[in-house]
């Protein structure tokens, strides 16, 4: 069957905060791009950040790129790339003046400049105590910054896909990307984007959990599209658990509250965070506070008639810091816990949050493989940023408002190597002869199939199987398992059927072909993580526990290494961490104690 | 706990029906279901045809509005305590129905597109950012927080009749939220776009927006502020 074929420079796909900058800065330069969106751009789910955007402005406190810089690299357990973390710290104060510049609203200083909070894991005088580094937007920041992003997008004529479904990847003999197929959901029809370059700010494969933070579009679809089409993951093994997250519900309570004075409590009305990390306290980073709320629950001290949550005590902060800096924290306890946090304590415990890993790329957002004994060869006409990426910005374990500084800092750079990519190439590389096959067939295989399994169904016992074996604290013992049970749902996955089969807009397609992409996420998670025989940052593995060698599980001489997971036999192989900053000295891994 | 419920659906898929008609379905909600889109979640396994958005699932992106039982809201943030147990589901009205609770919301974006939602400054930023006080900024409080969902513009009879040619009060919302912002030059230009009998003078203070915006927002008062600072710039 001959495909609608529409012929592009530039194929962005995903438009959320990495997507949207990188379109803007594409926009800018002229460039003909399209921007395909599952959602309309302001559904993306960056809109659901709330905390605020790192960068080193030094508005509140004395502060610079090198604390910054140090604090990203201790933060995540040594695993980052070091030359992509100091890239980001360094480019930081200035995309997030662009932002000022295009009309974000931040919050403000009595002398005008844009407001900051402490967050987790950021410090002055390396890891001496908190520094307000958060540059925020109420409890919004992310709302914020989408929206923004739109603006300038629609103001520069950016041409968007809304609700147009990425399906799969189109390569030649070459391994060159030359295009994508994708699915417009109000009809139903399957098209192919030919394109020089095409970019992957799909975000990330949150709901793999069955308690996340994440919006119900965070299905991996990148990681499933790249994954298939031969390109390997990396780190997936590392997730991080936000230490607030509503019991119960799921919902996502800013570490911004903390940043503000917010403090967790166990049954005992005990702040234990100050016996864990007595520098940092409550804003030690993600993954040591999640464990230690986890250790409280585990001993014992956890608050409730089933001891089973953490209390994260607001009410000393008085309603009009809490209504004017953390308002939708307010409005979250009223609708989905029925607590008022301006009274009483609210319930949280760590929930699923944002994935480390990902796409492998450079600090220009290419993809990179292993080939030819180069474990970092580009992959002509590849971009990946965002969530779905892994530069490696955030190692093991990312601080919080790195992630929307991350969306900036790689958007722009990657836009502006792609303008220079798409413009020094001056013809398309043809299509394969059999460009869409794939994708089609998948389809038709839906369409036809009867007597199979609910896509939902195999879906929530993926999620129930990855939360049993994969969540805060790990065993080697749980990971084998869980990973025999992935495989078999993924087998379960080869046989689904639906019964509405109707062209146009069937969201029930859509959950059916985002569940091959979710399988695609759960088996790198579950592969890479049962094989990784060691604790480090958010991969915390009884087994492998505090030793005079391995201080806190950490075994930097066999696994100081970035984890590479292949689809097609469900294979590993390994790449060495980049310890080489760009011009400053290297920071070496020590113990970690905050 | 048991928790009986009949939902009333309105029901239209182009590929299948010659005309829409309203399907109902009982179910049995074991109370776990706190949300409506918990409650719709769960109708779906056993109809997966049921058509609607959804996506943050914590009313900040604004996928799932709809109108519940004759209110516009967000179906992420209706709690199902407040709803009687017949619960009835239409699409947003006065948009073009794609399928089911889907609408097309082309117009909507489009008046929204119509008063240049970004902020307009020509003068070469400064190194850093842009200075703005504390109580310049706090005048944006209220009007910067939509999610774009709708609600508002389509529960208004002014944008039923003319959502062609009136901005509606989503649009205006907004509209005024880049005439307040310190940092914009382009104040008079936009209040020209606006000057005009119907793109914004069609509004006649029926008040719909604020009662049914999901956020708490309350574009009828900027609306109001707009008109005023039309009616006193000449003066």
């Amino acid at each position: 069957m001959a495909l609608t074929i529409q012929k592009y420079d530039a194929v962005v796909v995903g438009a959320g905060g990495a997507g949207m900058r990188c379109a803007l800065q594409l926009a800018r330069a002229g460039l003909h791009v399209a921007v395909l969106s599952k959602v309309f751009p302001t559904r993306s789910h960056t809109v659901a950040a709330q905390g605020g955007i790192g960068a080193s402005l030094g508005n509140m406190e004395e502060d610079n790129w090198h604390y910054h810089f140090y604090d990203t690299v201790k933060g995540g357990d040594w695993l980052g790339d070091q030359d992509a973390i100091e890239f980001m710290c360094r480019e930081a104060p200035k995309v997030v003046y662009e932002l000022e510049h295009m009309g974000m609203p931040f919050d403000r200083n009595p002398d005008g400049t844009i407001y900051q909070r402490p967050f987790g894991g950021h410090s002055a005088k390396y890891g001496e105590k908190p520094v307000p580094r958060a540059c925020a937007a109420a409890d919004r920041t992310g709302h914020a910054m989408l929206h923004t992003l739109y603006q300038q997008n629609v103001r520069s004529n950016t041409q968007f896909f809304v609700e147009w479904m990425a399906l799969d990847l189109i390569r030649d003999a070459e391994g060159d990307v030359v295009g994508i197929t994708a699915l417009e959901m109000e009809t139903g029809e399957v098209s192919i984007f030919h394109a020089k370059c095409v970019l992957f700010a799909t975000g990330g494969a949150g709901r793999i959990f069955a308690a996340s933070t994440n919006a119900y579009i965070n299905t991996g679809d990148g990681l499933g599209m790249a994954a298939r089409a031969g390109v390997p993951l990396e780190d997936m093994e590392f997730w991080q658990f936000h230490p607030t997250g509503v019991h119960n519900a799921g919902v996502l309570l800013t570490e911004g509250c903390r940043g503000e004075g917010a403090i967790l409590r166990n049954k005992d009305g005990e702040r234990f965070m100050e016996r864990y990390a007595p520098h940092l306290k409550d804003l030690a980073p993600r993954d040591f506070v999640s464990r230690c709320m986890d250790q409280e629950i585990k001993e014992g001290r956890g608050c409730g008639p089933n001891r089973d949550y953490i209390e994260l005590d607001l009410t000393h902060l008085g309603a009009e810091t809490i209504m004017k800096r953390l308002p939708s924290v307010h409005e979250i306890g009223i609708n989905f816990a029925n607590v008022d946090v301006i009274r009483e304590p609210i319930p949280v415990v760590p929930t699923i949050h944002y994935q480390m890993g990902g796409i492998p790329t450079n600090i220009h957002g290419q993809v990179v493989v292993p080939k030819n004994g180069n474990p970092s060869t580009v992959v002509n006409g590849f971009y990946a940023i965002g969530e779905c990426s892994c530069v490696s910005v955030h190692g093991a374990n990312r601080l919080g408002t790195n992630s929307l500084l991350d969306l900036l800092v790689f958007g722009r750079a990657a836009g502006d190597h792609l303008i220079a990519t798409a413009l020094s190439s001056k013809a398309h590389k043809p299509l394969p002869a059999d460009a869409g096959d794939y994708s089609l067939a998948r389809i038709a295989k839906l369409d036809s199939a009867s007597g199979g399994e609910y896509p939902q169904d195999v879906a929530n016992d993926l999620r129930r199987t990855m939360q049993t074996h994969a969540g805060v604290f790990r065993t080697q013992k749980s990971m084998d398992e869980g990973l025999v049970k992935v495989l078999a749902i993924a087998e379960r996955a080869e046989h689904l059927s639906l019964k509405d089969k109707s062209k146009v807009f069937n969201t029930a397609r859509v959950e059916a072909l985002e569940v091959a992409n979710l399988m695609e996420a759960a088996k790198a998670t579950m592969t890479s993580a049962a094989a990784r025989h060691e604790s480090r940052g958010a991969h915390t593995v009884d087994d492998y526990g505090d030793t005079p060698e391995h201080p806190l599980g950490r075994n930097d001489r066999d696994w100081l290494r970035h984890t590479l997971w292949f689809s097609e036999g469900n294979r590993l192989e390994y790449k060495p961490v980049q310890m080489k900053p760009l011009t400053v000295d290297s920071i070496p891994p020590v113990k970690r104690t905050f | 706990m048991a928790d009986k419920r009949i939902f009333e659906i309105y029901r239209y898929d182009p590929d299948r029906d010659a005309k829409p008609y309203m399907q109902t379905f009982e179910i049995e909600l074991e109370g776990t279901e706190r949300m409506l889109l918990d409650a719709l979640m769960k109708l779906k396994k056993l109809d997966d045809s049921i058509a609607y958005r959804r996506s943050c699932r914590e009313g900040v992106c604004g996928s799932d509005a709809m109108n519940i039982n004759g209110k516009n809201g967000l179906a992420c943030l209706t709690n199902m305590r407040t709803l009687p147990q017949k619960i009835t589901l239409r699409p947003l009205p006065g948009l073009p129905v794609v399928r089911d609770l889907i609408v097309d919301m082309s117009q909507f974006f489009k008046q929204y597109h119509s008063i240049k939602p970004y902020v307009v400054n020509d003068t070469p930023p400064p190194a850093k950012e842009r200075l703005q006080s504390q109580e310049d900024r706090e005048v944006l409080n209220g009007l910067y927080e939509c999610i774009l969902c709708a609600c508002c513009s389509t529960a208004c009879p002014s944008f039923w009749w003319n959502p062609d040619k009136f901005v509606g009060p989503a649009g205006l919302l907004a509209a005024y939220r880049f005439v307040a912002d310190t940092r914009d030059q382009a104040r008079d230009e936009r209040l020209d776009n606006l000057e005009d009998p119907y793109r914004l003078f069609r509004c006649h203070t029926i008040m719909n927006c604020t009662d049914v915006c999901p956020k708490g927002l309350n574009p009828a008062r900027a609306i109001v502020k707009l008109k005023d600072m039309i009616a006193t710039r000449k003066g």
